[in-house]
């Protein structure tokens, strides 16, 4: 479908043309010039990713991250195989209920797991009753992987749901057949199908959590997660260079991932099929 | 199915936990925000209190929220429709190169987009305090899903075919657009729409590397109220963002699933669409990716 690039289709594209250079390109390209552009040069990146403080953001972020992806999914497979599967009088409330938190931003995430573990939370009224004491876990990176599971569910479940769905059963029934036992099934049919959705999906969830900010924020917690490394060095810090640095690092991360995630998503043929 | 085994019930019960992990804190956030006193418990009486003490201290960000979230899809439906229009016309590699371009601001954080806009125009002298700093961040984040949801729709049915037609009779290139093209996509523009505004009313990363002290969105000062107010006032102000944030969400998923049924012709359409959208459905892959939903489940919102 080839179409020649009238003057009228240009008229067209314009508007979105000027505001992504204006707005995104000059930017970026102006965050990556002020990265480079303190007394260190390049070498900014290195120091970045040697320097104790900013090494062990990073690495905590990126554990966090992989955790909650971890979690996510595991909790993602069970629901997920459940609701695709099954049909009983409320499903549709449940899926909705399930899905309802996806437009919550981290902040109020965060306020939400506070409540949860805050000091007159959920749990400390639990921990009151049971021992006397107060449970609180939300200031803790427990809190913040909390949070971050919280935010993460609904939409790895989503993409798991629709997976599920659109799954050939008489594989599994074929296998059924033969003899193998529900663990069999699971291991050798079903994951090997939902693959390509949990890998898309697993990437989409540890981008997000990457690079959220709200939920830190909200928590006030110990743990310094990129973000919030990456507000500190420019607030605080006025490190402007290491900043727009760590910036850039962490979008790379984010990026990538989600190249991942569409490259995997992009092969349609899969194992089982 | 009358013999439900004991995994079905372990699954259930698995699932509704996990239901209640998600539900539970929200309806502990809306009691709170109704409580006289919530450290005292419900018995302490139920009070609009502190939601009018919320209205009374936050107000201005509620307006700023409703204000950028119009203007946000104002400038959307101005740009993102009409760019959608280009790159579903355009075969060439620029335009598949523009279009990963435009979704880089949902691919990265939002506190690195912000970085680099406070660093290209923070000293531009009355822009850097005006809310319509805050609108370029808004529209940057949500542009891709207007034009992602216009563009799902132009792939799906045969616009071309119907252009030609509105062609033979004469109609010039505009009066295509907007007679043939436009009310063509209304599903899509409308799940676009819907995004803009529930992405735009939530945002925060963005928004508060952006925002100034006299320009104050509601998540900001959400922010503000959970690092600096009483448990009650934080909540109320929580339950109005939700009563602000819910019937965009309830939106965004009618759109969804009737946008995502309709594929097979199952809305009343003229002769014309209908067989063209039959001729161009694709095969169905034997397994789900992230490419076959709906833009929005696969992307970070906070």
């Amino acid at each position: 479908m080839f179409t020649r690039l009238t003057p009228s289709l240009i008229v067209m594209m314009l508007p979105v043309l000027i505001i992504t250079c204006a707005f995104l390109l000059i930017p970026m390209g102006k965050l990556i010039l002020i990265s480079t552009g303190g007394d260190d040069g390049v070498v900014i990146y290195w120091q970045a990713l040697t320097d104790s403080r900013y090494l062990t953001s990073l690495l905590e972020t990126l554990m966090l991250s992989v955790a909650t992806t971890l979690v996510t999914l595991a909790i993602a497979v069970v629901s997920g195989l459940f609701l695709a599967r099954n049909h009983f009088p409320g499903k549709s409330v449940l899926v909705s209920l399930l899905t309802f938190p996806l437009a919550f931003p981290g902040v109020v995430v965060g306020f939400l797991v506070i409540m949860l573990g805050g000091r007159q939370g959920l749990s400390a009224e639990l921990g009151l009753l049971i021992d006397g004491t107060r449970w609180t876990f939300a200031y803790s990176v427990v809190g913040l992987f909390v949070g971050y599971v919280y935010f993460s569910i609904p939409r790895v479940l989503l993409t798991v749901i629709a997976a599920v769905e659109k799954m050939d059963h008489q594989l599994e029934e074929a296998a059924r057949s033969l003899g193998a036992s529900r663990t069999r099934v699971f291991l050798d049919v079903v994951l090997p199908a939902l693959k390509p959705a949990l890998i898309a999906s697993g990437a989409i969830c540890f981008a997000t959590s990457m690079g959220a900010f709200g939920t830190a924020f909200a928590l006030a917690s110990g743990i310094n997660v990129m973000p919030m490394t990456i507000y500190t060095e420019f607030t605080l810090g006025a490190n402007l260079a290491m900043a727009a640095t760590l910036s850039i690092i962490l979008g790379l991360i984010t990026w990538l991932a989600l190249l991942l995630a569409r490259s995997v998503s992009g092969a349609t043929a899969s194992p089982a099929a | 199915m009358m013999h439900r085994s004991l995994f079905y019930y372990l699954q259930l019960g698995f699932t509704l936990l996990i239901c209640a992990f998600l539900v539970v804190p929200v309806l502990m956030s809306v009691t709170a925000g109704l409580t006289s006193n919530y450290f005292q418990g419900l018995s302490s009486g139920l009070t609009l209190r502190w939601v009018e003490e919320v209205l009374a201290l936050y107000s201005e960000t509620i307006w700023l929220t409703v204000r950028l979230a119009l203007a946000t899809l104002l400038v959307n439906l101005m740009v993102g429709v009409p760019a959608a229009y280009f790159l579903a016309c355009s075969a060439s590699r620029w335009a598949r190169v523009f279009e990963e371009l435009l979704v880089l601001p949902v691919a990265i954080p939002g506190l690195a987009i912000a970085l680099a806009l406070i660093i290209a125009y923070g000293g531009v002298h009355g822009l850097r305090t005006s809310w319509l700093f805050i609108l370029i961040g808004h529209v940057l984040y949500t542009l891709p899903f207007m034009v992602k949801a216009v563009l799902a729709v132009l792939h799906s049915i045969n616009f071309r075919q119907l252009e030609e037609g509105a062609a033979s009779l004469g109609a010039g290139f505009y009066r295509r657009f907007f007679d043939v093209v436009v009310p063509n996509c209304k599903g899509g523009i409308i799940s676009g729409a819907l995004m803009t505004l529930t992405l735009s009313v939530g945002e925060f990363n963005l928004t508060w590397m952006l925002h100034t002290p006299l320009t104050k969105t509601l998540p900001v000062g959400l922010a503000d109220a959970y690092a600096s107010m009483r448990l009650e006032i934080s909540s109320a102000y929580t339950l109005i963002f939700l009563v602000l944030l819910l019937p965009l969400m309830i939106g965004v998923q009618w759109s969804g699933s009737r946008f995502r049924h309709k594929r097979p012709g199952r809305r009343k359409e003229s002769g014309l669409t209908k067989s063209v959208r039959f001729r161009k459905q694709r095969p169905t892959a034997p397994t789900v990716s992230g490419k076959d939903l709906p833009f929005h489940t696969s992307t970070g919102i906070n």
